[in-house]
């Protein structure tokens, strides 16, 4: 395993140099396939290294050279396989592959074709180092790395003024961040001496850090988690996100990046778990961000945007397991979350490519004989997110629940329901605007529409299995596969919170019940307003008219922060242009150039053209030097 | 030649105030006159003024080398006074006039 774990992230780098390079003249129309062999190479050898690393209680760490050496400041470029990251290898280069595939036909025709695909597999080989780095300084590389294909691949229409503001406002949120996390990763060198996962998680095992030091790394880093997982109140980002491709928001915004932030705080788990107020606090963070982007879903109109308000709600729900140490779960849930999300992402792709590019949900409705594949997959998504059985959403949502409330955190798990009702709710409330009722199109929009090609029914239907059997990996308890693989990374973190592994019992079938109902409630109520009473959320908008209108300005968030930080930003650069820019720097530019001028107006009457003055220049010259020299 | 020092008829320093006075004189044209003739003319009286010099010393050390430099000197002299006469003509015809207060475009 020693020997190709390296290949993994580096194939899609050759397939992004080669394509970026010859992409434009010689390549073209052809682009697809060099990512797509390269990323199916990556998911074999991550398949191959899953199967070498079961059970191996050490993680495997291939030292490739040594990056900086400066005092005692040694890190090397070094990569680590152990189950958490083969876990993510597997999910990341699995439905890249796919979301590649379903690219070839979504993007088909553009005329950034190459370029999209270059950038895609850049974001496959960052990814992928993010999550095989074997330090938190290649981690920083990683992570760096995929913000910033995040941000060329947001701003990808770039003639869009729109597509090139959500580019921006994506790369400064999470810049702030990152300021956060790149922090966090120097305060760990400084307390640790070393920034080894290895190293770290032992120093800190062992005991004896300072509590305060260990609670302030865990704080920074869960705040580069909170950038880059769009949590409140740095979620501001992700919905703008939605101005790039679709396929984009597939894999980058909704099945990969985004979770970095969960496999940040899950890779540190002996961290978060030595100071119990940080877990407090994710788990606070997490729990809010699940219901308050819940809620905004509600009202959106955008069928993308109700998606990515629904991703940023279940990465909250990743955090609020994270944050009663349910770390295996918030993985678990990180991966059906990748499936079935990355699922309606590409089946709204779907969607809005069969209708020549119409994302508002209001101008839908109807289609479900129209584009009958991508109803039927989309249903299996939505099945899923809403945590229906069997389907993947189900069980590992209700892993989540269970484990919040065998912490005994019964807010947490009281909010956690309320968001999965609505979370029901919404996602159903998309399905049946988009494809039941009267079609509400134009006619000619109408007469046009029509199903996907294969190359993108293909990679839907292998997500819809995975969408509804990827939840037989995590059964709760003793029954979870995916919690026993994971054992060895969590093992020493568990020990330290005193969480053991349970048996069912009769609580955890309530519980599971009550989330079924509590779903199948949510599922009901929007088939009643949206299919059965079509006059219902029209008359329910006007009557809760100030509350509806608070929500479907999302909570005026992005106006808040118009109105303090970047107003205070744009008039304080303003007055440091107008001040110190136009007046110091200008004024001694201009100053030097006025005092040269000066002088030159005073000396240049000595400049007469006339030879016969210079010469008595030179006389006098003279005399006084031989004056000088002969007398003194 | 011959004799020493001591039986010159005239003395080095009556030598040394003719030469002064010729290049005081000729300074003072040089400084003074408008006439670019005459300032050519006063520079060959300051070069004269030094071959004196040099003929007066060469004679009182008894040394030739300062008789050779006089040469040199008249030589250089012969050289300037054509290159300054070509460029008095060139300017007369360009400015038709040799009044040198009047040539002072170089004014800063």
């Amino acid at each position: 395993m020693e020997s190709y774990i390296w290949l993994i992230p580096v194939l899609p780098l050759v397939a992004f140099l080669i394509t970026l390079i010859f992409g434009k003249w010689w390549i073209k129309d052809s682009a697809h396939w060099l990512p797509i062999l390269a990323m199916a190479g990556s998911f074999g050898l991550s398949l191959a290294a899953f199967i070498q690393i079961r059970g191996s209680a050490e993680p495997v760490v291939v030292e490739l050279w040594r990056w900086f050496s400066v005092g005692s400041f040694q890190v090397p470029f070094s990569l680590q396989m152990d189950q958490l990251s083969s876990v993510m290898c597997l999910v990341v280069s699995g439905i890249s592959l796919l979301i590649f595939i379903y690219s070839k036909g979504y993007m088909h025709g553009d005329t950034g074709y190459y370029r999209f695909f270059a950038y895609m597999s850049l974001f496959g080989f960052s990814m992928l180092l993010l999550v095989l780095a074997g330090n938190y300084l290649l981690l920083y590389l990683g992570w760096e790395a995929v913000g910033l294909c995040s941000y060329y691949l947001i701003g990808y229409f770039y003639h869009k003024p729109e597509a090139a503001a959500a580019g921006k406002k994506a790369f400064i949120v999470n810049r702030v961040g990152d300021f956060g996390f790149g922090l966090g990763v120097m305060l760990i060198f400084v307390t640790f001496g070393t920034l080894d996962y290895v190293g770290v998680f032992q120093q800190v095992g062992v005991g004896g850090i300072g509590e305060g030091a260990l609670l302030a790394i865990a704080l920074l880093l869960f705040m580069g988690a909170m950038g880059k997982s769009a949590q409140f109140p740095l979620h501001v980002w992700l919905p703008d996100a939605m101005e790039g491709p679709t396929p984009v928001s597939a894999l980058i915004h909704a099945a990969t990046m985004v979770t970095a932030g969960v496999y940040l705080v899950a890779r540190s788990a002996v961290i978060f778990a030595s100071v119990p107020t940080a877990l407090l606090v994710v788990g606070i963070i997490g729990t809010f961000t699940a219901i308050f982007a819940a809620v905004i879903g509600i009202c959106q109109k955008d069928i993308k945007k109700v998606l990515a308000y629904s991703t940023v709600s279940q990465l909250g729900y990743m955090f609020m397991a994270l944050g009663v140490g349910a770390w295996a779960i918030a993985i678990f849930h990180l991966m059906t979350h990748a499936f079935f999300k990355a699922l309606l992402f590409l089946g709204a792709g779907s969607v809005i490519h069969s209708l020549g590019g119409e994302q508002d949900m209001d101008k839908m409705g109807g289609l479900r004989k129209r584009i009958p594949a991508t109803y039927y997959t989309l249903v299996a998504g939505a099945l899923a997110l809403s945590g229906i059985f069997p389907f993947a959403g189900f069980w590992s949502k209700d892993d989540i629940l269970g484990s919040v409330w065998r912490d005994g955190q019964y807010l947490f798990w009281a909010v956690g329901l309320i968001a999965a009702f609505i979370t029901a709710f919404y996602t159903f409330r998309m399905i049946f605007m988009t494809f039941f009722g009267k079609p509400r199109m134009d006619e000619e929009t109408g007469e046009h529409i029509h199903e996907s090609p294969w190359s993108m029914i293909v990679p839907l239907i292998v997500l819809a299995l995975g969408a509804l059997l990827a939840g037989f990996l995590g059964l709760p308890g003793k029954l979870g596969v995916l919690q026993s693989f994971l054992e060895p990374v969590f093992g020493s973190a568990n020990h330290i919170l005193g969480i053991h592994e349970h048996s069912l019992a009769a609580t955890d079938y309530v519980l599971m019940v009550v989330s079924v109902i509590v779903a199948m409630l949510g599922i009901v109520l929007a088939w009643f307003m949206y299919v059965k009473r079509t006059d219902l959320p029209a008359l329910a908008g006007r009557r809760l008219q100030p509350v509806y209108r608070v929500v479907y300005n999302k909570f005026y968030v992005d106006e808040f922060y118009a109105a303090t930080v970047v107003r205070l930003t744009v008039d304080g650069s303003r007055w440091v242009w107008r001040n110190f820019d136009e007046k110091i720097i200008d004024g001694a530019v201009h100053g030097t150039a006025w005092l040269w001028q000066r002088a030159g107006q005073v000396a240049r009457p000595v400049q007469s053209g006339r030879v016969q003055n210079y010469l008595l220049g030179m006389f006098i010259g003279l005399f006084v030097v031989v004056t000088v020299v002969v007398f003194l | 030649m011959g004799g020493t020092p001591a039986d010159m008829a005239i003395p080095v320093d009556w030598y040394l105030y003719l030469s002064a006075a010729l290049f005081i004189v000729g300074a003072a044209g040089m400084l003074i006159r408008r006439n670019l003739f005459i300032v050519l003319f006063s520079l060959e009286l300051m070069l004269n003024a030094v071959n004196i010099n040099l003929v007066g010393f060469s004679r009182f050390h008894e040394n030739l080398a300062g008789q050779n430099f006089v040469l040199f000197v008249m030589a250089i002299a012969a050289a300037e006074a054509a290159v300054g006469l070509a460029i008095a003509t060139a300017l007369f015809r360009n400015r038709q006039t040799l009044m040198v207060d009047l040539f002072d475009r170089m004014k800063g």
